[in-house]
């Protein structure tokens, strides 16, 4: 049976799901969800995620959401076909939550409040709050510091491979240098650079850019 | 080799890490970080922790920072040792996996700011506290309705899904916002048993407060 995905292309969450699956090569279905119309909100969608949030993937007989913890779930059932993308010792394994617990706060936590107050407010009829946008950037440029530092000893987050940890950015940084108009952030650091263009010319991650591209 | 936390009585974060240590029975010894005198934000911290906050941790060669990092990492290297706090089958651990994400990504946002406010650390009048506890409360009822089906979030047992909660639930239990807590019948209970845990017991007898 097909892996279900639930949630919309252009989401960052259902991204980060995608480029999972497609690093695994786990097939999967896309069914969209029509955030615009609110159908998260509907007793329907609320059966499948009581929060009300993208994504939700149903596999077989059960479900699952938050997306770092589907990650997690299928980077362990197929590791036999990529067994770095969370390690394969325990300290391999606690290194690459770590750098996802990191990216779960200290990153996400700034790209989330600058996306939602200069994309998403705006959209929706109202004001951005610029000193809080400030307040995040200048955080969010104090974390890429400590991401240059790391990255000079490894050219990966968790270690001298690819892992969730590197792959849990790619959403949000897409958005900074695109979007958002924060690509200095990146640019600006050489090894940030080095490992920004390798992680986001992985064919799994191209593949959810074409995705994104044709069903946007 | 002596496993170290370096943090303080005190921290939410730290206390995490303590109580899985405890629910583990695994020795350690918990290292001062001084914070009244900046020492996290010092070279010898920051080489524990870039981001200069506690806890770090440190196992013989392996040092981590991030609690619920550190506390996945201490359930799984002494599995077989003490409460078992990760699920054996895998689709039981990828829906203890969920639950730790909701407490990570929505229990915690809103039950930390309303602690951060009670701690006085963050301005906060009657808006941002009604905010907070609004989102807290949605938080809560989802919960409500989990643990109605099931004793523990993740299923029968208790794992690291109930672990990561207690200290904030603690402290919070400590202020009004305990009455958010005690209004939902199930919640109620859960809350009562994980907090009387002889391991959770033992972190709060180190507490100052």
């Amino acid at each position: 049976m097909v892996v279900k995905v639930y949630g919309p292309i252009k989401a960052a969450c259902p991204q980060r799901v995608l480029a999972c699956l497609l690093e695994l090569g786990v097939d999967f279905e896309l069914i969209g969800v029509d955030l615009d119309s609110n159908e998260h909100k509907q007793p329907g969608f609320l059966q499948k995620q009581p929060f009300g949030q993208v994504p939700v993937v149903e596999d077989e007989d059960f479900r699952l959401f938050e997306s770092r913890a589907i990650i997690r779930y299928y980077a362990t059932k197929y590791g036999d076909k990529n067994r770095k993308l969370y390690g394969t010792t325990l300290e391999e394994k606690a290194l690459v939550d770590q750098w996802l617990e990191v990216e779960a706060h200290h990153f996400n936590d700034m790209v989330y409040t600058i996306v939602l107050q200069k994309l998403v407010i705006p959209k929706m009829g109202g004001k951005t709050d610029h000193d809080l946008v400030q307040n995040c950037e200048k955080k969010l440029e104090q974390v890429f510091d400590i991401y240059e530092q790391r990255l000079s000893k490894s050219s990966h987050l968790a270690g001298d491979w690819f892992t969730l940890a590197d792959l849990s950015h790619l959403p949000g940084i897409r958005y900074l240098v695109n979007e958002c108009e924060l690509s200095h952030m990146v640019r600006d650091r050489k090894n940030v650079n080095l490992w920004w263009n390798d992680i986001s010319n992985r064919p799994a991650w191209k593949k959810v850019m074409q995705l994104f591209h044709e069903l946007s | 080799m002596t496993v170290k936390v370096y943090g303080f009585v005190g921290s939410n974060a730290t206390y995490r890490v303590m109580a899985s240590l405890y629910e583990k029975n695994v020795d350690f010894e918990l290292v001062t970080v001084n914070m009244a005198a900046w020492e996290h934000k010092r070279p010898r911290f920051l080489a524990r922790n870039p981001f200069g906050q506690v806890p770090a941790f440190e196992d013989g060669d392996v040092s981590l920072f991030e609690s619920r990092a550190i506390t996945q990492y201490v359930a799984r290297k002494y599995a077989g040792k003490g409460t078992e706090l990760i699920m054996k089958d895998p689709i039981q651990m990828a829906i203890q996996t969920v639950w730790m994400e909701v407490e990570n990504q929505k229990f915690d946002r809103a039950s930390w700011k309303l602690t951060e406010i009670a701690m006085h650390r963050v301005r906060g009048g009657p808006e941002l506290v009604a905010e907070y506890e609004k989102k807290l409360s949605d938080v809560l009822d989802v919960y409500e309705a989990r643990l109605t089906e099931n004793k523990y979030l993740a299923g029968d047992s208790f794992t690291l899904a109930d672990l990561h909660h207690l200290p904030n639930i603690n402290f919070l239990m400590e202020t009004r916002v305990r009455r958010l807590f005690e209004a939902r019948p199930h919640v109620r209970a859960w809350v009562a048993d994980i907090t009387s845990r002889p391991a959770w017991v033992k972190v709060m007898s180190l507490s100052p407060w």
